[in-house]
């Protein structure tokens, strides 16, 4: 595999800090005038992350024209400001880094953002902390640059943290109503475990590999001046950062519980980037993965396969529109992880751009519903709602087509470049997870999208649906039209998207051939069968009542699932109430009784004992006189006794 | 010249000493607890007598003179608290002036 070494020369990025500038800027400009701008400032939130945007498209332009003289590797530009941290050999810079990886990222973060920025001036205009939204938005994009350009793990480290504070401030938003309060505070805590753990790859990377950037790491691990065990650890350790944040088995539990958020921070957040971080993670450091001695990257593929088939069965039977979005993010995350492990990097990468367009999409559509029908969230009580709000039926559309992996939608190209690559990798287990994960995919967003938006229409009584308003309008129809058409970036036969990659995450090994063609035609046939079967079953006459028979012959199974796999109830049973029943006993027992009982104890002890002493003080002056006496006898007794010896 | 054995004088200074000790620690009257501490004061002045006798020096007939005087001085500041108790309570017992304690 080929890979960028530190050594090669590099020019300097003169955007990179403007483009991380320009939001953090409007951040601070927010939080500190948010409140008089009013309505302006979801103007300027939008503008300065439009800014960051145009900043991206020159960085872009500035790493293609460098010449390729020094091999195809050279396309680097960095940006250092300061070192941070000096000791001995060790050094830390603050430094930014721009190439093929990081200016991908920062096109989806940006022009994702952008979109979804726009899109909250139309979807929080009655809000009252309107200037505080997007001032926190703003701190998130910056934080997420930061995250995505960082050039050593420390620096990504400080994004990382900062995207987990705008995702704890942003899902609290509403924090007057408790349950919000408790999701924002459930995904900080959870995050924490993965960053605990993230925390400890970076200090063990620190002492066994001498440096923190990213060509520095992957080049010991190339040239294995990173032991085989000591990568094993460091990988492991990274990867359980970024499951925390990627919500991946066993830390996904807090992103359904994130939807508690207003709609947009789902869509920019929980769906199209911080989520992806973890992916991002791994990707940038993929030769230390390689050079475990234990295949802590076949793990990654279980986890993420496993993760991928499980959350997309809690989907199929969840019926708050925002956590079936939800599920689905974290299914299609392990999509994005089990390319990752079957050494995929760029399709992975490739995945995580089609799925930031259309998940946003779906999610801003289903904000949109929300709107339109005062917060109802429940996909029972609507339907036919393409005929009422066609813009988002539409568009909706577009994104629910491509989740499905129908050609030519954008999903299908990614999908199945993931599904060849784990079948080129020789995992054909996986790859029949991945299939299996299609195919429940194109059933439960088939049975979202056919409920809410096809057939006749259900609306919540004394609502009066409307279509979105122009701001919300102008989010939808761009990302519509990119989930509709990104899968142009990688067509087959050109790549261009996989090439680009090329340099900073090698080729990947997909299938060729007839293979590659009978697999995409496996994939999209058992996409139509999902959504064929979602069809019957919810559209169709008479669906009911074969839905009615499935649920009654597949009983537990779908109580089970009904339940979540009752996941989050044995989290509730193995940690969360030892570590209640632990605090109880630390108040009750170890504070109150031996700690408090030592400071009582002592308190006691003294008035106890002045209560006894106090009574030799009697007021007598004839008794002080007998102690003088006493006392004078006992130490002439001892004098006299010690002269005669 | 005859002299009595200094033995004798000591004696007597620890009876009258003891007697002292023993009266001041157990009489009640204020005026009666002074008598036994001047009778106390003098068996120590015996003492030092005896002892500046035998010793054939003048120290302890010193200390005899400082004594005397502090006892003097004593005897006026005493007696005037105990008068002044008395005004105000109509009596002399010292266990009726008990409130200095807890």
């Amino acid at each position: 595999m080929t890979f960028a070494a530190s050594t090669l020369p590099t020019d300097e990025a003169t955007f990179a800090q403007l483009i991380f500038g320009a939001p953090l800027l409007g951040a601070v400009l927010l939080l500190f005038f948010g409140k008089r701008l009013g309505k302006l400032s979801g103007i300027i939130g939008s503008a300065t992350v439009g800014i960051a945007f145009v900043f991206g498209v020159l960085s872009f332009m500035d790493l293609t024209s460098i010449a390729t003289g020094h091999g195809e590797n050279a396309r680097v530009l960095t940006k250092s400001w300061f070192t941070w941290i000096e000791v001995g050999d060790f050094n830390v810079h603050m430094s930014l880094v721009i190439d093929q990886l990081s200016i991908v990222m920062v096109f989806v973060i940006t022009g994702v953002g952008f979109l979804i920025h726009v899109y909250s001036i139309g979807y929080m205009s009655s809000e009252e902390n309107y200037g505080r939204f997007f001032a926190y938005l703003n701190l998130f994009i910056a934080a997420m640059l930061l995250l995505v350009l960082g050039d050593n793990l420390l620096v990504m480290f400080i994004g990382w943290e900062g995207v987990g504070l705008c995702s704890y401030l942003l899902i609290g938003f509403w924090f007057e109503d408790r349950a919000n309060a408790t999701a924002a505070k459930k995904a900080f805590v959870v995050n924490r475990i993965g960053d605990f753990s993230f925390l400890l790859g970076i200090f063990l990377l620190a002492v066994s590999a001498g440096t923190l950037t990213f060509a520095g790491i992957n080049e010991s691990a190339v040239s294995g001046a990173i032991g085989g065990s000591m990568a094993t650890v460091g990988a492991l350790l990274l990867f359980g950062g970024a499951a925390g944040k990627s919500a991946q088995i066993p830390l996904y539990v807090w992103l359904p519980d994130a939807m508690a958020g207003p709609t947009p921070v789902s869509a920019l957040i929980h769906a199209a980037t911080m989520v992806t971080a973890g992916v991002y993670m791994v990707a940038r450091t993929f030769p230390l993965f390689e050079a475990a001695s234990f295949d802590v990257l076949l793990l990654v593929a279980w986890v993420g396969g496993a993760t991928a088939v499980i959350t997309a069965i809690v989907a199929a039977a969840e019926y708050d529109i925002k956590k079936i979005l939800a599920y689905s993010t974290i299914s299609q995350l392990g999509y994005m992880f089990l390319a990752l492990g079957v050494g995929a990097y760029s399709i992975a990468i490739f995945h995580l751009v089609t799925h930031a367009f259309f998940k946003a999409l779906m999610f801003l559509g289903s904000g949109s519903v929300m709107h339109a029908l005062d917060g109802e969230t429940d996909v029972r009580r609507m339907g036919g709602l393409r005929k009422v709000m066609p813009i988002t039926g539409w568009t909706f559309m577009m994104g629910w087509l491509a989740i499905c992996g129908i050609v030519p939608f954008s999903g299908f190209f990614s999908k199945d470049a993931i599904l060849a690559g784990a079948w080129a990798d020789g995992q054909y287990v996986l790859w029949g997870l991945g299939v299996a994960t299609a195919a429940l995919t194109a059933f439960y967003m088939s049975r979202l999208y056919l409920r809410v938006f096809e057939g006749g229409v259900v609306m919540p009584e004394g609502t009066h649906a409307h279509d979105a308003p122009p701001t919300m309008a102008a989010a939808l129809i761009p990302l519509g039209i990119l989930s509709l058409a990104a899968g142009a970036l990688n067509f087959p036969g050109g790549l261009t998207f996989e090439h680009f990659l090329e340099p900073v995450l090698g080729e990947p090994e997909v299938a060729h051939g007839l293979t590659a063609w009978l697999l995409g035609g496996a994939a999209t046939v058992v996409a139509v069968g999902g959504i064929a079967v979602a069809w019957a079953l919810y559209l169709r006459a008479g669906g009911l009542q074969v839905r009615d028979r499935t649920e009654r012959m597949l009983g537990p199974a779908v109580r089970a699932a009904r339940n979540k796999l009752y996941v989050d109830r044995t989290y509730e049973t193995l940690i969360l109430q030892p570590g209640r029943d632990l605090a109880v006993f630390c108040t009750e027992v170890v504070d109150r009784k031996i700690i408090d009982g030592a400071v009582n104890g002592t308190g006691k002890l003294v008035a106890g004992s002045s209560e006894l002493l106090r009574r030799l003080q009697t007021g007598y002056v004839r008794n002080y006189a007998a102690a003088f006496l006493v006392g004078v006898v006992v130490v002439f007794s001892i004098l006299i006794v010690r002269v005669a010896a | 010249m005859t002299s009595v054995s200094p033995e004798y004088f000591l004696a007597l200074a620890g009876l009258m000493f003891t007697i002292g000790v023993v009266g001041a620690l157990t009489r009640r009257n204020a005026i009666v607890i002074f008598m036994f501490i001047e009778l106390m004061l003098n068996a120590v002045n015996l003492a030092f007598v005896t002892f500046s006798r035998m010793h054939g020096t003048v120290d302890g007939q010193v200390v005899v003179f400082f004594v005397l005087v502090v006892a003097a001085a004593e005897v006026v500041v005493g007696l005037a608290i105990i008068i002044s108790i008395f005004r105000r309570r109509r009596s002399a017992n010292v266990d009726d002036v008990n409130l200095l304690k807890w």
